[in-house]
């Protein structure tokens, strides 16, 4: 798998002057599915053309998951927008199985109206076919729906694309960082600071409805655990025990926080009602417990303890009650979470003297791991499933990147400047 | 292997001795903007050395009083205070019994490996160790406060050994 290093190395570099992504696929696929995305059309004053290529954004979406190979713009024979400008001869040439083509037009002041069609180059017959009305700030959000719709109608499976990941940068020195808690498209794109620090922030969790971040912010010294209305910016103070507040997580249905709190001694388990503001102990150990994550259904709960003398990963039921423990594999397994169907989770284990991402299989208990760096960290499934987003170390700083569930992608999210890290992607917004 | 260590502390003890003990470097003032204990408040008073290099101010000050030293370093994975730091924690112990104005915030670190909130977790694990060592030696808990920064507020930024060992720590902040 090493041997398929080459490839792929593609790089948008963007405009906005914080955020400046680069997006690096590192491993790719043999055998990705070849398709071809022409450059949509624009259909207005050549002079004023919309602030977004749709098109690339929609092959570059395609092409960073791995699962297809899009052709460059300058291998096209021909560049068509309507269907009876397409002969499909030509995309056969050039081996494609399947082809993508749009149009742009104005419609009224700062309003767009976009068209596309999705083809099987050897049926000659069209998949898929919409029209949407948008505005010039959407444009991104709407090609990255369009990438969304074309890989669920080939790949069976829901896209990820128009969500949103979110993660901590910290820049300057040792002695005076500045800390900024951001969210950014999942391709990296408007990249937004939501709250900055000269002190620690960290754990970033988002509410099951993409609208909500929960986060730990250790200004005025001391942890506290704070939600954060990603729209409005509005926030309120949830926490601020004694001693550790932190690792918070939201239940599915959004009712509920989970999270670590030592203001009975040591960290235990705990779970907030956020309505009444109720708290309860939902794991009582004189060990460490943190790091609680919920199973799809809400009705159990992973948590890390090192209870056994090591840190592993445990279970126990959303109402209490018998605590089972899950790895036994690899020393040292922490910061776990379940994938979005429940029958895997995510993890930091480590290899040797290796931090690394793996995925255990809950039905085997067997570890998988997906990655091969020294210091991975803070791994979170994309809500398909498909990709694990995690923390990593490149060039002597802390980036971005992810994996492929199954192991066989890989991509790097690389921000030029400060150390990146505690990603966690969105849920599909509701 | 709990009573493997046991059995050899003494005999780490007796090789720190014969080699004069260890000295950790001077970290004080290390941390300016990292916003704690910088200032001076109660119960510790600042001032610089006399002209005659005769040491005027408070003894945590003084480079010559063990009370300089604020810093112990923790293995990998654990908050057992290593017998090297024993008499340092006895002075500041003899320090804060004798001066009940002393306010003394303890803050535990790691090094960046493995997951940040355990890493949280285990700092307070090395804060509370500091404390309960303090508080049996007389000090009283109203004294003693706690706080865990995990891995994010590191010393050293590097990414090997050497700056591993230097983040992982407790520091000793007068309030």
């Amino acid at each position: 798998m090493k041997k398929l290093f080459v490839l792929l190395a593609l790089l948008f570099v963007f405009s906005q002057a914080q955020a400046r992504l680069v997006i690096e696929i590192t491993e790719g696929v043999e055998g990705a599915l070849p398709i071809a995305v022409v450059p949509f059309k624009w259909n207005g004053d050549p002079a004023r053309p919309p602030s977004q290529d749709i098109g690339r954004i929609v092959a570059a979406d395609l092409q960073r998951s791995g699962y297809f190979k899009t052709l460059p713009e300058n291998q096209m024979l021909a560049q068509p927008s309507t269907m009876a400008e397409v002969d499909f001869r030509d995309w056969r040439a050039l081996k494609q199985e399947n082809l993508v083509i749009g149009s742009i037009e104005a419609n009224g002041p700062g309003g767009y109206k976009l068209r596309f069609q999705l083809f099987d180059v050897y049926q000659e017959s069209q998949l898929i076919g919409y029209n949407f009305t948008t505005t010039e700030k959407d444009l991104r959000a709407i090609a990255h729906h369009i990438a969304d719709l074309v890989y669920e109608t080939l790949t069976g499976t829901r896209g990820a694309f128009a969500t949103r990941i979110a993660y901590v940068v910290s820049e300057g020195t040792v002695a005076s960082p500045r800390v900024s808690l951001r969210i950014a498209d999942s391709d990296g794109y408007n990249a937004q600071t939501i709250v900055s620090s000269t002190e620690p922030l960290m754990s970033p969790a988002w509410s099951p409805d993409g609208r909500k971040l929960a986060y730990v912010s250790f200004e005025n010294g001391r942890p506290s655990i704070w939600i954060q209305e990603v729209f409005t910016g509005k926030r309120e103070k949830i926490t601020s025990f004694k001693g550790i507040n932190g690792a918070p997580a939201w239940s599915p249905d959004g009712r509920y926080l989970a999270m670590a709190l030592s203001r009975d001694g040591n960290p235990d388990i705990y779970v907030m009602d956020l309505a009444r503001r109720k708290l309860r102990r939902l794991v009582r150990h004189w060990a460490i417990e943190t790091e609680p994550s919920w199973s799809p259904d809400g009705r159990k709960l992973l948590f890390t303890s090192d209870r056994g003398g090591s840190p592993q990963i445990y279970q126990i039921a959303a109402t209490g009650g018998n605590v089972q423990r899950l790895t036994f594999e690899n020393k040292y397994n922490a910061r776990a979470s379940y994938a979005p169907d429940g029958k895997s989770i995510t993890l930091i284990t480590r290899v040797g003297s290796q931090y690394r991402i793996g995925v255990m299989d809950l039905a085997t208990g067997s570890i998988t791991v997906l990655t091969d760096g020294k210091l991975d960290e803070s791994p979170s499934f994309a809500p398909n499933g498909s990709m694990i987003i995690y923390a990593t170390r490149h060039g002597g700083k802390g980036v971005l990147a992810a994996v492929s569930t199954d192991g066989r992608v890989k991509q790097r999210l690389a921000l030029q400047s400060g150390d990146v890290r505690d990603p966690v992607w969105s849920p599909y917004y509701k | 292997m709990k009573i493997l260590r046991i059995l050899l502390l003494p005999l780490v003890v007796g090789m720190l001795v014969l080699s004069g003990c260890s000295s950790t470097g001077t970290k004080d003032g290390m941390e300016g903007g990292a916003g704690s204990g910088m200032g001076s408040e109660s119960g510790t008073s600042t001032s610089a050395a006399g002209g005659a290099g005769k040491w005027t101010g408070s003894p945590l000050d003084d480079p010559n009083s063990p009370l300089y030293e604020k810093v112990i370093y923790f293995d990998f994975d654990t908050a057992e205070i290593r017998p090297e730091y024993v008499d340092t924690l006895r002075a500041h112990a003899e320090y804060l019994v004798n001066t009940p104005d002393a306010r003394l915030v303890i803050e535990g670190h790691c090094d960046e490996r493995g997951s940040r909130e355990y890493n949280i977790a285990l700092g307070e694990r090395r804060a509370n160790s500091v404390k309960r060592f303090l508080e049996a030696e007389g000090v009283s808990p109203v004294q003693l406060d706690t706080v865990s920064y995990g891995e994010e507020r590191p010393v050293n930024p590097g990414h090997n050994e050497a700056a591993w060992a230097q983040n992982r720590r407790a520091e000793l902040v007068y309030q």
